[in-house]
């Protein structure tokens, strides 16, 4: 019996589609068989990032009204073949989907899936009460600005009102610099703001936007957001991983470890 | 606290925390600070009737506060309300 992670944050842009793409891949490439499912109605990515934008034939709209089988519109991943992409529908809204149809799609899914990862919309209307409504876990996303901190906070009080199991906290875009000189809120600080526990730190990283533009997640890569995704992904399935020590580095040790990367 | 801190001016990001701080207290009670004044000046009215209150050093807000149920914070009232003179209430 699979697990239904909703994948969300309250406010938009803060990273839930790359979250998503990366965690889960890094799923399955710890060998678990996933879905991952886009949400967003009317304004569908995950494709994109996923790179798989020129393979919809159907979508999540068609699979939920009985236009099609669910295998008929999953998408097989380039790269793995026990990793599948449900696209959303680009040409209609919300309102095409109901709560409990998610609920029973999200059933069914999980009698053949491992981890079946929701890509939730942004704000707290119609979008967000669907990608929850089957959800047995839930990833909140934010980043250290007070914006993101205050829309997640709504989020994940909007969470415990519907009786989530689990909630954890994933603090994205970090900037150590920022974070030594005073200048922005470090993850503790979110943390602790919050009162969630955390599953993720993920730092700022350019080749986000790299991997991005080739479509193609770079969770396992040794990039440190590569590293970053993939410790999730392992922390979901259960294992212990220690946090990537990201705050304690000095600046020599970071000048030396920088180096050596380049090389 | 490193060397260098004795030389920097607080940083933004305390800021921050200290602002969202604030702000979550009305956001997740549901009050806006109108409200909160509101409130405050029903209490005053009604214990005024009774006891001759220090209003300079009232204190009333919305704190969180350990849940005795279930695990993690729950939003409180938190009034602070010195009485100046005791006797007016036994009259």
């Amino acid at each position: 019996m699979g697990e239904v992670i909703v994948v969300t944050s309250g406010k938009g842009g803060v990273g839930k589609t790359t979250t998503t793409a990366n965690v889960g891949t890094g799923l399955a490439m710890l060998e678990k068989k996933v879905v991952l499912i886009d949400t967003d109605i009317g304004l569908r990515n995950l494709d994109v990032v996923m790179g798989l934008e020129n393979r919809i034939v159907y979508n999540l709209v068609d699979v939920i009204e009985g236009t099609c089988r669910i295998r008929n519109a999953l998408i097989k991943d380039k790269r793995y073949p026990n990793l599948y992409l449900l696209p959303s529908a680009q040409t209609r809204d919300k309102n095409a989907v109901s709560p409990e149809q998610m609920k029973k799609l999200a059933e069914e899914l999980k009698e053949e899936f491992d981890y079946i990862l929701m890509d939730c919309p942004a704000g707290i209307e119609q979008g967000f009460k669907n990608a929850i409504a089957g959800a047995d876990r839930a990833l909140v996303v934010t980043t250290p600005e007070v914006s993101a901190v205050r829309d997640a906070d709504r989020i994940i009080g909007l969470l415990e009102a519907n009786e989530m199991k689990q909630t954890h906290l994933i603090v994205n875009r970090l900037r150590m610099d920022m974070v030594k000189r005073g200048d922005m809120m470090s993850s503790d600080d979110v943390c602790e703001i919050l009162a969630v526990d955390l599953i993720g730190i993920v730092p700022d990283d350019e080749n986000i936007v790299i991997s991005t533009n080739q479509g193609e997640p770079l969770v396992g890569s040794d990039s440190l957001a590569g590293r970053a995704y993939m410790n999730i992904a392992r922390r979901i399935t259960g294992e212990e991983i220690p946090f990537m020590d990201l705050n304690e580095r000095n600046s020599l040790f970071e000048k030396l470890f920088g180096k050596r990367k380049k090389n | 606290m490193g060397f260098a801190d004795f030389f920097k001016k607080k940083g933004t990001g305390s800021i921050a925390k200290d602002r969202l701080k604030l702000v979550l207290v009305s956001d997740r009670a549901g009050c806006s600070p109108e409200i909160m004044e509101q409130i405050k000046n029903d209490i005053i009215g009604v214990i005024s009737k009774y006891i001759e209150i220090d209003l300079e050093g009232l204190d009333i807000k919305i704190t969180q506060t350990e849940s005795e149920t279930h695990n993690g914070t729950v939003p409180a009232l938190f009034a602070n309300i010195p009485i100046k003179d005791l006797k007016s209430s036994k009259k």
